[in-house]
């Protein structure tokens, strides 16, 4: 509470309630990005977005060039799916994804020599965007474009980016917020690429204004990285309708609902029903603008993104250009491999970042990060009885009642957990961050939350049975 | 710890982990610092200036009286463990020392007495043996255990917990006229002179101020007697600065209520105690009270001096902020702060007890389910209008 008042008063954009962790990202911050070339093979998993998997257009044993597109779907919410590196695609399989679903995959072999053009790294990061109008470009040719890049939400919710620019009369958009923010304790990589490429994100944003037809697009930085927000102001410059927003470093400061409340003190309509689209306002990532700008201008699909290998429990930390499908074991090895004493490797930050149990798992076009946590570093949980002390929930940022959804979950009252709201909960894990009683509160939820769903697709099973 | 370590997975798994991978837990990985013994550290920590005050004023019966009702406490809980076969992992938690410290500051000094002591002892057994154990341990129980305790005692020992005594310097002051009325030096007055002097709380005295102002309307033809009366009881209430510092007659932990303000002051800020009860109880209590005294300044005191009296800052800072008995909710815990303080009010305004601040915690207690389902709070952003 005093934190949030003393962020008040320096004139930072700040939501109400939420948590303040431990930045932690020291490890990697300073890094500058460096590009990973994968030797052995890569896995692409055919689920890397929210909607409709993709079907692979390419045959066993097919030799694929550097961004051909490998798998497609016809289906209005998905992505494209293109070769990450030159070579040979493999009999198709089954991968565990981070999340811990078992998803269809193609193993990719990358060539021998050439697998990757030598410049990627500096046409990643390439600087040299003055000559581009975003405004002359069609609003319907930058979403098709997009589409095509296979362009998905890179802050983890991996949502297929063309279908939140198209315009719709009945929902229209009057700002786009990029989310700089990078809430999560470790992760470096928005961070980076705001300060190493900040033209092309810009251009980004610009396109995705002027697709959605909106008439503002807002930078919004989270204070704890200065160099970023410098970085970003330089590139706006002289470009009217930007803005570059300093938020306070709360979390979840990148949540697209605290975001927007924040920012504009608009509050999007709960979940699962309500999208920012319904307070006119569309939330894109950085690393997702700089990725619309790539495709849009320059057509080059997605293929490259940038993870943060931090933590720890890491000998060497550092932020790299990876090639999607690229194993959390090779690239865990590149960076001098894990020490004895790490004990949880996670797909992303520690607060909402799952853990692997092993390493054998690809990097998706949402992973930005892969924290590795020593023993140390790692909180301990022995749950003791709830004391009704009720932080979390007036910690919780979405105003839920959150020790009550939990214990409904626990005594398996999905309907009374319902009636608490629990689909509205965005599982940022402030809850269980702050139990003094140790209670996993988030994982009560997701639980529920997952049981809600079984029981859903069983009810519909035995409906069209009985139909 | 021991014992709480070897269950804990993360603890005495890693070398396993090893050779299969990496630990799998659910998000977060992060946690805060606070955990349950330590916030109850840290409320017992708040409390020891209270203690201390209370030594200066009432010697050792502060001391006796902590160490009767917190053994009290913890053999109950120790038994209720027992019983239900459950670790004695909760007598470590410190909930139980902390209600027991809250049930020794409600109680006279004169229980720590002679033939009295058991009763402290007693009380702090029934209030974790009846006011939490028997709902199911921490975090179950209904009511404020610690007043539930004093509601047992206030019952079965009326008088006992009706005596009340002077602080140890208003003896001296006392000795002292004595003394020179009856001529001799200060050394030479035997214990048989005086030993301990019983006293009226502040609150009694407002009591009975308003009790005789109000048979001095009532009874036209007495009316000089009942005011000469209530002149009497005016020249003798305390001032306002002894009433802060709490050199007045009372529970032994509860008559300075300025330390009582600043160690809640203190907990309020490292975040242990919620501020929402204790602003809504202190308002109300001024609204109140200051209302009442502009209607009829000679019959009601001021808010400063009810602010100043009895349990009230003490318990608006210790006892209304008690998690478990009070709502989960943020808007919950104002009408709970509130409500308190509306019945301190009316209990002590217009009620046979002089002091109200007991019996307003344990309502509002019972209130609780009826106010969280009340104030349960609309999710962010409400649900989408289609």
């Amino acid at each position: 509470m005093i934190q949030v008042l003393r962020d008040r008063m320096k004139g930072l954009k700040v939501f109400s309630r939420g948590i303040h962790p431990p930045h932690r990202k020291k490890y990697s911050e300073s890094l500058p990005i460096r590009v990973y070339v994968p030797k052995g093979e890569l896995m692409i998993p055919m689920v890397q977005h929210i909607g409709a998997p993709c079907e692979p257009v390419v045959k066993a044993r097919e030799e694929v060039v550097f961004g051909q597109k490998i798998a497609d779907v016809d289906a209005p919410v998905s992505a494209p799916i293109h070769a990450t590196v030159t070579g040979k695609i493999g009999v198709g399989t089954v991968c565990l994804l981070p999340s811990g679903r078992r998803v269809p995959a193609l193993p990719l072999k990358p060539a021998e020599c050439g697998a990757l053009p030598t410049n990627v790294l500096e046409d990643f990061l390439d600087r040299h965007w003055d000559g581009v109008d975003p405004a002359g470009y069609d609003p319907d040719a930058i979403v098709q474009a997009v589409r095509e890049a296979g362009v998905v939400g890179q802050g983890g919710a991996t949502f297929p980016t063309h279908f939140k620019l198209r315009r719709n009369p009945k929902t229209p958009i009057d700002t786009v917020i990029l989310n700089g923010c990078e809430c999560e304790p470790y992760l470096t990589a928005d961070h980076r690429l705001m300060v190493e490429a900040p033209e092309p994100i810009v251009i980004g944003l610009q396109l995705a204004v002027h697709a959605c037809g909106a008439e503002r697009g807002i930078i919004a930085i989270e204070e704890n990285k200065p160099d970023a927000i410098e970085a970003m102001r330089k590139a706006i410059a002289g470009r009217p309708g930007l803005d570059v927003v300093v938020c306070a470093t709360q979390y979840p400061m990148g949540g697209e609902r605290q975001l927007i409340a924040a920012i504009l003190g608009r509050e999007v309509p709960s979940a699962p029903q309500g999208l920012p689209l319904h307070v006119r306002v569309v939330v894109v990532n950085v690393a997702t603008a700089h990725s619309i700008a790539r495709g849009v201008v320059k057509g080059k699909p997605f293929t490259h993104r940038v993870v943060s290998v931090t933590g720890g429990g890491v000998v060497e930390p550092g932020n790299w250009l990876v090639p999607v499908g690229t194993m959390f074991s090779e690239l865990i090895a590149a960076c001098g491999g894990v020490k004895p004493d790490a004990v949880k490797v996670l797909a992303g930050g520690p607060m909402m970042g799952p853990t692997v149990p092993h390493l054998d798992v690809p990097v998706t076009k949402g992973v930005g990060g892969i924290t590795i946590m020593t023993e140390a570093e790692t909180a301990h949980w022995l749950e003791s009885p709830c004391m009704r002390c009720g932080r979390c929930v007036s910690n919780c940022p979405l105003y839920l009642s959150t020790t009550k959804i939990a214990h409904a979950v626990m005594h398996r009252d999905y309907d009374l957990a319902e009636k608490y709201h629990m689909s509205a909960c965005c599982e940022c894990g402030c809850c269980s961050y702050v139990c003094p009683a140790g209670i996993p509160l988030a994982q009560y939820i997701r639980a529920g939350k997952n049981q809600v769903w079984v029981i859903a697709a069983q009810k519909k099973v035995q409906d069209q049975k009985a139909g | 710890m021991s014992e709480a370590q070897s269950v804990s997975p993360s603890k005495a798994e890693p070398a396993a982990a090893k050779e299969r991978g990496f630990l799998v837990s659910s998000a977060p990985h992060l946690a805060d610092k606070a955990t349950t013994s330590r916030i109850m550290f840290e409320v017992v920590l708040a409390m020891v200036p209270l203690l201390v005050a209370g030594i200066y004023f009432f010697h050792f019966a502060a001391v006796t009286l902590t160490v009767l009702c917190v053994a009290g406490c913890l053999a109950a809980e120790a038994v209720a463990n027992r019983m239900r076969g459950w670790s004695q992992a909760s007598l470590r938690d410190g909930s139980a020392v902390v209600t027991g410290m809250i049930l020794a500051f409600s109680l006279p000094a004169s229980m720590a007495s002679g033939s009295r002591f058991y009763m402290a002892f007693l009380g702090g057994v029934v209030a974790i043996a009846l006011g939490k154990a028997v709902f199911g341990g921490l975090g179950n129980n209904l009511f404020n255990p610690a007043m539930v305790g004093r509601a047992f005692l206030m019952i079965c020992f009326p008088a006992a917990m009706a005596a009340w005594v002077s602080t140890a310097p208003m003896l001296q002051e006392a000795k002292k006229t004595l003394a020179a009325e009856k001529g001799v030096s200060l050394e030479a007055l035997g214990r048989e002179d005086v030993d301990a002097i019983t006293t009226a709380t502040p609150l009694y005295q407002a009591a009975k101020l308003s009790e005789y102002v109000a048979k001095a309307k009532a009874e036209p033809e007495k009316r000089d007697a009942w005011l000469a009366q209530a002149g009497q009881i005016r020249d003798e209430m305390p001032g306002l600065w002894r009433l802060a510092i709490g050199n007045v007659g009372g529970c032994v932990g509860e008559t300075s209520a300025l330390i009582a303000l600043i160690c809640g002051l203190w907990l309020v800020m490292r975040g242990v105690a919620d501020w929402r009860p204790p602003a809504a109880l202190l308002a109300v209590v001024v609204l109140f009270a200051g209302l009442a005294h502009w209607i009829n300044p000679d019959r009601f005191p001021g808010p400063l001096y009810h602010l100043t009296s009895g349990a009230l800052m003490f318990g608006a800072f210790f006892i209304a902020t008690d998690y478990v008995g009070a709502p989960l909710t943020p808007s919950g815990r104002l009408l709970f702060g509130a409500g308190v303080g509306l019945l301190v009010m009316l209990i002590r305004t217009f009620g046979a007890y002089p002091e109200g601040v007991m019996f307003a915690i344990l309502i509002m207690n019972a209130l609780t389910p009826l106010i969280e389902r009340a104030t349960h709070p609309k999710p962010f952003g409400g649900q989408l209008q289609t």
